[in-house]
C-alpha cells in the first residue's frame, strides 16, 4: 500500500497551506527528505520533504489549491513495494453500507465512503458539519474530537448515538493522521523558499476570502489580491488591537553620548567584524538588560494567568516592500551589542531575501521596532501578540534641550511604548522606560561591544 | 381480570363509586333512560334511581352550573356534555367559576366536579361531532385536565377525577370507546393525575401522545422495530398540569421528541410539551423538537377522503417517526 503524505503542520498556529508548485510528478523516484512540492501559507513558505523514499503514486491535490493541516496530498509507492500501486487509494476505501432506510443523498453518500473511520479526516469536503446540543455536550464531557467522527444520520450527520458509541467502547477513537504523520515532516530541514509575491499569486484564488467588504470600486481603481502574508498582518493587527487593550507612553532620551560613541567606534567596529554599527543594537541591548530588572513586561496574557517568559527573545520589526515581518532573536540578554549587531543584520538580509524560517519568526517575548529608520519620530505601535508590550525607536534628532537652565542642543530620540493593559500598568512601564533611557543616557567609552 | 372496551371502563368506575359514595351522582343529556348516546351510563339510573341519574335540558351552561351548585354543597357531581364539541356554551361556568372558586373564596369554597366530555374524530361525525378541544383549558390553572388511551387507565383516572377535590375534565376519545379493549381489575383503584406513563420502551425516538393518537404511535412503533428503529413512547394522560419530569427524562432517553396529537397543530399542547422539552434539555437534543398533528384548518370534514385527510393514523406517524430516528 502506498505511503500517504499529508500537509505538514508549518508553525504553531498554520491551519491550512497552498500547494503552490509540485515539484514532482507521478512516476518521478524521490529518496526520503526530498522536496515534493512548495507550500505557501499564511506565515512562511516552505517545501514539504518526502517521508520515505519511492516512487510517486498519486498527487491528491492539485497545484494552487489550499488544504487543511493533517490533509492527504499525496501517495509514494515505497521503495521495494510491489507495483500494485495501480489501486487508487480512493477504490481500496470500503464504502460504509447506509442503514436501509435512510435516503441515499450525495452528500450521505460522500461521507460514508469516506475511507472509514480511522482514516476519516477532518470533514472538510463534506457540507459544513453542524452539531446537535447533544453531541456537542457528549464530545466535551468525553473529550472526543467530532471531526473524526463518521456520521451515521442524514447527510452524514454525527448523531448522539455515533457519540454514544464511542463512549460505550471506552472513548477509543480512531487514530489521528494529523498528531501521528506530520510530526516529522514539520519542517525538519526548513529550506523556504523566496518569500510572496509572485509565489503565492497562483494560490490567491483558492483561499477563502476573509471577511468581504463591499466597497465600490471605480473605473481604473486597481485592485490587488489580498495574499495569504497580508491576510495573517491584518487577521494579527486586528485580532491584536481587539483582544489587548493598548495603553500607550512616550518617553524623550538625550543619546548625544550615544552618537559620539557610537561615532568613534564604528570604524573599527566595521574593519574588525564587517559589518555596520548602527544605533539598534544598542537600544535593544538597553531594552533587554530593562527587562532583566522589570520581567512582568517580558511576558503574556493567557486569559487565566499571566505568564512570565524565562526567555528574553527581541522580535524586530523587517519591513519589505509589501510586508512586515518580526523575526526574532533569541536570547538576546545572552548576547553583546556584537552578538545583537550581527543578529540583526542576519534577520534582516534573510527577511528581504525571503529566506527566513518558521523557527526565526516563532517565540518572540518583546518586540522593538525601529520606525526610526523611516524618519518617524512619534509612532502609536500594535502590540505583537501575545505579548505584552511593544517600543518603538524614533528618529534621533537634534534639538534645543534645556539643561541646567541653559539651552543646548542634544541628539534625543523618542521611545514609545505600547502596552497591554490587561497585564502591565503604566507605573511599571514608567519604571521600565525610566531603566531604558537611564542606560541609554549612560553609554559611554566604558560601554563594552563585545 | 377481565378484557373490557373503553367505554365498559368509564362506566365501571362511575358505577363503582356512586356505589362507593352517596354524593357521586351523573347528570347530562340522555344520560339516564337512554344510557347516554355513546351508553357510557347504561344501567345507572336502573341501579341508582333517577335522583342521582338525571337528564337535563339541552343546556351545556346548565348541566355544568347545577354541578357547580352541587359541589359547593358538597355533592360529587359528574356531568358529561355529550360531545366535547358542546362544551363552549359551559366554558364560562367551567373556566371563571369551577376553575377559580377555591382560589377566589381563599379556601372557604372547592368544587370536587367532574365533567366528561367525549371529543375527537374520525367516526364521520364532522365539524360538530369530531373537535379536540383540549387545548382550550390546559391553560387554565385550578382545573385539572384528563385524556387517558387505555380503558385500564381511563377507570383508575375517572375514580381519581371525582374524588379529586376540584374540578377535572375528562375527556374520552369517542373512537377509542368500542375500538381499544384491554384487562381492567374489577376491584377498586385509582391512578395519581398528573403522571404521564410510558407504554413503550425504546432507544432511538422519544414519542409523546395521548388519547387516540397514541394508539396509532404504538402501531407505529411495532412496525418500525422491524425496521431496527426502537421508539420510546410515552403517553401523558394528562394534559394539565403536564407531567414535566417524565416529559425531561423520556426526552432525554433519546434525544430525539416526536409529540403527536389528533388537536390542531399551532397553540396545541405539542407546543407546551416541546417548550417543557426545550427548557430542560437542551444538551440532550439531537435533533429539532418535531410535532405531527391535525392540521390548522377550521373543523373536521365530513367528507370521508378530507375527514382521512385531516385525522392522523398509523402510516402517517410511521413516516414522521422514521424521518426523525433518521436524522
Amino acid at each position: 500500500m502506498a505511503t500517504k503524505v499529508l500537509m505538514p503542520q508549518l508553525g504553531e498556529s498554520v491551519t491550512e497551506g497552498t500547494i503552490s508548485k509540485w515539484l514532482v510528478n507521478v512516476g518521478d523516484n524521490v529518496k526520503k527528505y526530498d522536496s515534493l512540492a512548495e507550500v505557501t501559507t499564511d506565515k512562511v513558505n516552505a517545501e514539504v520533504p518526502s517521508t520515505v523514499s519511492g516512487r510517486i503514486a498519486e498527487i491528491v491535490v492539485p497545484e494552487g489549491e489550499t488544504v487543511e493541516i493533517g490533509t492527504l496530498i499525496l501517495y509514494i509507492e515505497e521503495s521495494g513495494e510491489a507495483g500494485a500501486a495501480a489501486v487508487a487509494p480512493t477504490q481500496e476505501a470500503p464504502v460504509q453500507q447506509q442503514p436501509v432506510s435512510a435516503p441515499v443523498q450525495p452528500s450521505a453518500a460522500l461521507a460514508a465512503s469516506q475511507p472509514a473511520q480511522q482514516k476519516a479526516s477532518p470533514n472538510q469536503d463534506g457540507p459544513k458539519q453542524r452539531y446537535s446540543p447533544a453531541v456537542m455536550a457528549l464530545s466535551q464531557e468525553h473529550g472526543i474530537d467530532l471531526s473524526r467522527v463518521v456520521g451515521t444520520g442524514a447527510q452524514g450527520r454525527v448523531t448522539r448515538k455515533d457519540v454514544q458509541a464511542i463512549i460505550d467502547a471506552g472513548g477509543q477513537q480512531a487514530e489521528a493522521p494529523v498528531a501521528q504523520n506530520t510530526a516529522p515532516v514539520a519542517v525538519s530541514q526548513p529550506e523556504p523558499t523566496p518569500v510572496p509575491a509572485a509565489a503565492t499569486a497562483t494560490s490567491v484564488s483558492s483561499v477563502p476570502a476573509t471577511t468581504r467588504v463591499d466597497i465600490p470600486v471605480a473605473s481604473g481603481d486597481q485592485i490587488i489580491p489580498v495574499t495569504p502574508i497580508r491576510k495573517t498582518i491584518a487577521s494579527r493587527m486586528v485580532q491584536s488591537k481587539h483582544e489587548a487593550p493598548h495603553a500607550w507612553t512616550m518617553v524623550e532620551v538625550d543619546v548625544t553620548n550615544l552618537v559620539h560613541f557610537r561615532n568613534q567606534a564604528k570604524d573599527e567596529f566595521k574593519r574588525k567584524e564587517g559589518l555596520n554599527l548602527t544605533f539598534l543594537p544598542f537600544f535593544i541591548k538597553a531594552v533587554v538588560e530593562s527587562l532583566k530588572e522589570y520581567p512582568m513586561i517580558n511576558s503574556t496574557w493567557a486569559g487565566d494567568k499571566i505568564i512570565v517568559k524565562k526567555d528574553i527573545n527581541i522580535s524586530i520589526a523587517v519591513a519589505t516592500e509589501d510586508a512586515l515581518y518580526v523575526p526574532v532573536i533569541k536570547h538576546a540578554d545572552q548576547k553583546s551589542v556584537l552578538g545583537i549587531a550581527k543578529s540583526v543584520d542576519d534577520l534582516a538580509a534573510r527577511t528581504r531575501a525571503g529566506k527566513l524560517t518558521m523557527d526565526d519568526m516563532t517565540g518572540g517575548t518583546f518586540t522593538v521596532n525601529n520606525t526610526g529608520s523611516f524618519g518617524s519620530v512619534l509612532s502609536q505601535p500594535i502590540i505583537n501578540a501575545p505579548q505584552a508590550a511593544i517600543l518603538s525607536v524614533e528618529s534621533i534628532v537634534k534639538r534645543p534641550v534645556v539643561i541646567n537652565d541653559m539651552i543646548a542642543v542634544r541628539s534625543m530620540v523618542n521611545l514609545c511604548m505600547s502596552l497591554d493593559h490587561r497585564v502591565l500598568d503604566g507605573l511599571i512601564c514608567g519604571r521600565f522606560l525610566q531603566s531604558v533611557k537611564q542606560k541609554l543616557e549612560n553609554v559611554g567609552p566604558e560601554t563594552k561591544l563585545y | 381480570m377481565a378484557v373490557i372496551s373503553f367505554i365498559d371502563a368509564v362506566t365501571m368506575a362511575m358505577r363503582e363509586e356512586m356505589r362507593r359514595d352517596q354524593n357521586v351522582f351523573v347528570l347530562g343529556e340522555d344520560v339516564g333512560v337512554r344510557g347516554g348516546v355513546f351508553r357510557a351510563t347504561v344501567g345507572l339510573i336502573e341501579e341508582f334511581g333517577e335522583e342521582r341519574v338525571i337528564d337535563t335540558p339541552l343546556a351545556e351552561s346548565a348541566i355544568v352550573g347545577v354541578g357547580i351548585g352541587a359541589a359547593a354543597y358538597g355533592m360529587r357531581p359528574i356531568a358529561e356534555i355529550q360531545f366535547a364539541d358542546f362544551i363552549m356554551p359551559a366554558v364560562n361556568q367551567i373556566v371563571s367559576e369551577a376553575a377559580k372558586m377555591r382560589y377566589r373564596s381563599n379556601n372557604d369554597w372547592n368544587c370536587p366536579m367532574t365533567i366528561r366530555a367525549p371529543f375527537g374524530g374520525g367516526v364521520h361525525g364532522a365539524l360538530y361531532h369530531s373537535q379536540s378541544v383540549e387545548a382550550m383549558f390546559t391553560n387554565t390553572p385550578g382545573l385539572k385536565v384528563v385524556a387517558p388511551s387505555t380503558p385500564y387507565d381511563a377507570k383508575g383516572l375517572l375514580k381519581a377525577a371525582i374524588r379529586d377535590e376540584d374540578p377535572v375534565l375528562f375527556f374520552e376519545h369517542k373512537r377509542l370507546y368500542r375500538l381499544i379493549k384491554g384487562e381492567v381489575p374489577d376491584h377498586d383503584y385509582v391512578l395519581p393525575i398528573g403522571k404521564a406513563d410510558v407504554k413503550r420502551e425504546g432507544t432511538d425516538i422519544t414519542v409523546i401522545s395521548y388519547g387516540l393518537a397514541l394508539h396509532f404511535c404504538l402501531q407505529a412503533a411495532e412496525k418500525l422495530a422491524q425496521e431496527g428503529i426502537s421508539a420510546h413512547v410515552l403517553d401523558l394522560r394528562t394534559l394539565y398540569p403536564l407531567d414535566k419530569e417524565a416529559i425531561a427524562e423520556a426526552a432525554s432517553k433519546t434525544g430525539k421528541v416526536l409529540i403527536v396529537h389528533e388537536d390542531n397543530k399551532e397553540g396545541g399542547v405539542g407546543g407546551e410539551v416541546a417548550a417543557i422539552v426545550a427548557e430542560h434539555c437542551l444538551f440532550d437534543l439531537d435533533a429539532p423538537i418535531k410535532r405531527l398533528c391535525g392540521p390548522d384548518v377550521p373543523a373536521m370534514p365530513y367528507s370521508p377522503p378530507m375527514e382521512k385527510f385531516f385525522m392522523l393514523n398509523p402510516d402517517k406517524v410511521l413516516k414522521a417517526m422514521r424521518e426523525l430516528a433518521n436524522f
